[in-house]
């Protein structure tokens, strides 16, 4: 087994070797570039671009005309959610999102409210879902979106699309999804589910970083968007500046991969997900799971180990990439606000850790990581005076704190 | 974000571990920060009471590698010292000592007021009033 393991697949993954054999020709060789139409040179990076965009719609049940080629989910998630507020302003301007969506779709939405837009920011049930009721009663004459990402990057929660796309279309509104973290994942099918526009990302899924995807509904509803880079024209007049041609290749080949091994794969991985968790459970008590298990992406598990903080768990399992919710790991010095979201206290979402486990790890690792984080937590419960108050039987929450 | 060597030793190795009889007369106890903040700190010293010389002194923190190094740092300095010379150690002395960054100044501050607090409760113990410094000190 090779030190230092990689848990951390939700914050990105390597590209699967498979995947760089698909790219390596347009970089070199086939470099082209696609917007050339009078030469060979531009005819086959149009065609490797085409098959690409054939292989991301196969993923998501999409026809290949609905794939727009973006940098990434983050440019995805601008795009979407400023795309429709501009062409739809007529209409209304008011959007609805949730709390614990990724800061991309937060801060894209506090934009819109700057520039004059309302936005509704639905809290989420302790188990990180989106209450369908709450959605209900937040629609109104003036919406035009509602943006609920598929999976959480942190909890991996799935929310409820189907039923969100559903409600979305009885309602006449714009259903758009940061799919992020669940393409590749999870099944997915745009039109069974309702889904008008969702946001795709290569580097979450053994793809090349700085390349993504936007689908974009084409029939039942049309969907229309205003760009937000505005240039030659390329992708439909939807994206303009000049494809990354391996990048894409990269994408369409992570996709062709994801489409014929996500069964086995998402099997194999909640597999090791689920005995990660048992030999953590199984060894230390007050350990605490974040989001709802029924409802979770296959190789997510996000846990709360009362009394340690998780900065202090991380330097202690140095030789596994792993993340916290602790404010320590955190550029705001806030504690995660998805866990907060949940209700989580503060106290637990500081000894948050979120494992994310992928394609390339084995159950040799993970038995190891569960060891290792196991011991750690141990040792450093011996330091923790919340600990030693806890077992004195010491109500924690009955002890008035100064704040800092 | 990189350790300095000083802050992973006291963390792998940290001093003077533990905790001393609350109840005692000797013993001070400073229990500083709070769980939702991230950090809590407990420091307790054993002074002798001829002398007021800090005989032992112990720790036990929930927080950050750098939490803890500052705290178990804490405790190696104000062993041997009287009071009044542990009064004096400054927050600035463990930033240096440990090289901690400037976003881990809030433990080196959260450590000094570990220490006053521990100070603090030993005098009210003497019977000796003094003003309370601690700006974080926690109560049961």
């Amino acid at each position: 087994m090779k030190l230092p393991i990689y848990m951390d697949y939700h914050a990105t993954t390597p590209v699967d070797p498979r995947v760089l054999e698909a790219m390596l020709p347009f970089f070199t060789e086939h470099f082209g570039n696609a917007a050339s139409r009078n030469h060979a040179f531009g005819w086959e990076a149009e065609e490797a671009v085409e098959k690409a965009r054939k292989q991301v719609a196969d993923l998501i049940g999409a026809n290949a005309k609905e794939i727009i080629f973006t940098s990434g989910a983050t440019e995805s998630n601008n795009l979407a959610i400023k795309g429709v507020a501009e062409m739809y302003r007529e209409k209304g301007n008011h959007v609805i999102t949730a709390v614990t969506e990724h800061k991309a779709v937060i801060d894209t939405c506090k934009k819109l409210e700057k520039l004059g837009g309302r936005v509704t920011y639905l809290p989420v049930q302790k188990d990180g879902l989106v209450d369908l009721e709450d959605l209900k009663r937040a629609i109104d004459d003036k919406t035009i979106l509602v943006t609920i990402m598929a999976a959480n990057n942190e909890i991996g929660v799935l929310q409820p699309w189907a039923e969100i796309g559903k409600l979305c279309h009885e309602r006449g509104v714009i259903f758009h999804s940061d799919a992020t973290q669940a393409v590749g994942k999870v099944p997915i099918d745009v039109v069974k589910q309702n889904i008008d526009l969702m946001s795709i990302s290569a580097h979450k899924m053994y793809g090349p970083k700085g390349v993504g995807a936007l689908y974009v509904r084409r029939k039942n509803p049309r969907v229309q968007i205003s760009p937000i880079i505005d240039g030659g024209g390329h992708e439909r007049g939807m994206r303009s500046g000049t494809l990354n041609v391996p990048g894409i290749a990269g994408l369409g080949k992570a996709c062709a991969i994801a489409n014929e091994e996500m069964p086995k794969e998402s099997c194999r991985l909640a597999g090791m997900r689920n005995r990660l968790r048992d030999k953590i459970m199984g060894r230390l008590d007050e350990v605490y799971i974040n989001g709802s298990m029924e409802h979770r992406l296959p190789g997510n598990l996000n846990i709360s180990f009362a009394y340690v903080e998780g900065e202090s768990l991380l330097m202690g399992i140095n030789d596994v990439a792993v993340s916290s919710g602790s404010a320590c790991t955190s550029a705001t010095l806030e504690p995660s606000y998805v866990l907060k979201a949940l209700g989580t206290g503060d106290d637990l979402a500081h000894s948050s850790i979120r494992f994310g486990i992928g394609r390339f790890n084995t159950d040799a690792e993970i038995d190891y990581v569960a060891d290792r984080v196991s011991e750690t937590v141990e040792r450093l419960r011996e330091l923790s005076p919340l600990y030693e108050m806890a077992k004195e039987g010491v109500d924690l929450k009955s002890v008035k704190w100064a704040a800092e | 974000m990189a350790y300095s060597d000083k802050v992973l030793d006291h963390y792998s190795n940290p001093r003077n571990v533990g905790s001393l009889d609350k109840n005692s007369p000797d013993v001070g106890t400073g229990l500083v920060g709070a769980p939702e903040c991230g950090d809590v700190m407990k420091l307790q010293i054993k002074v002798n009471p001829q002398t007021n010389v800090i005989e032992e002194a112990k720790f036990k923190t929930f927080g950050c590698g750098s939490a803890i190094a500052s705290s178990s740092l804490a405790t190696e300095w104000v062993k041997g010292k009287t009071v009044d010379e542990a009064l004096s150690i400054k927050n600035t002395e463990i930033v240096k000592e440990l090289s901690l960054p400037p976003v881990k100044i809030h433990c080196s501050v959260l450590a000094e007021d570990a220490i006053r607090a521990a100070i603090h409760d030993w005098k009210k113990k003497k019977g000796v009033e003094e003003p309370v410094t601690a700006t974080s000190q926690a109560s049961h």
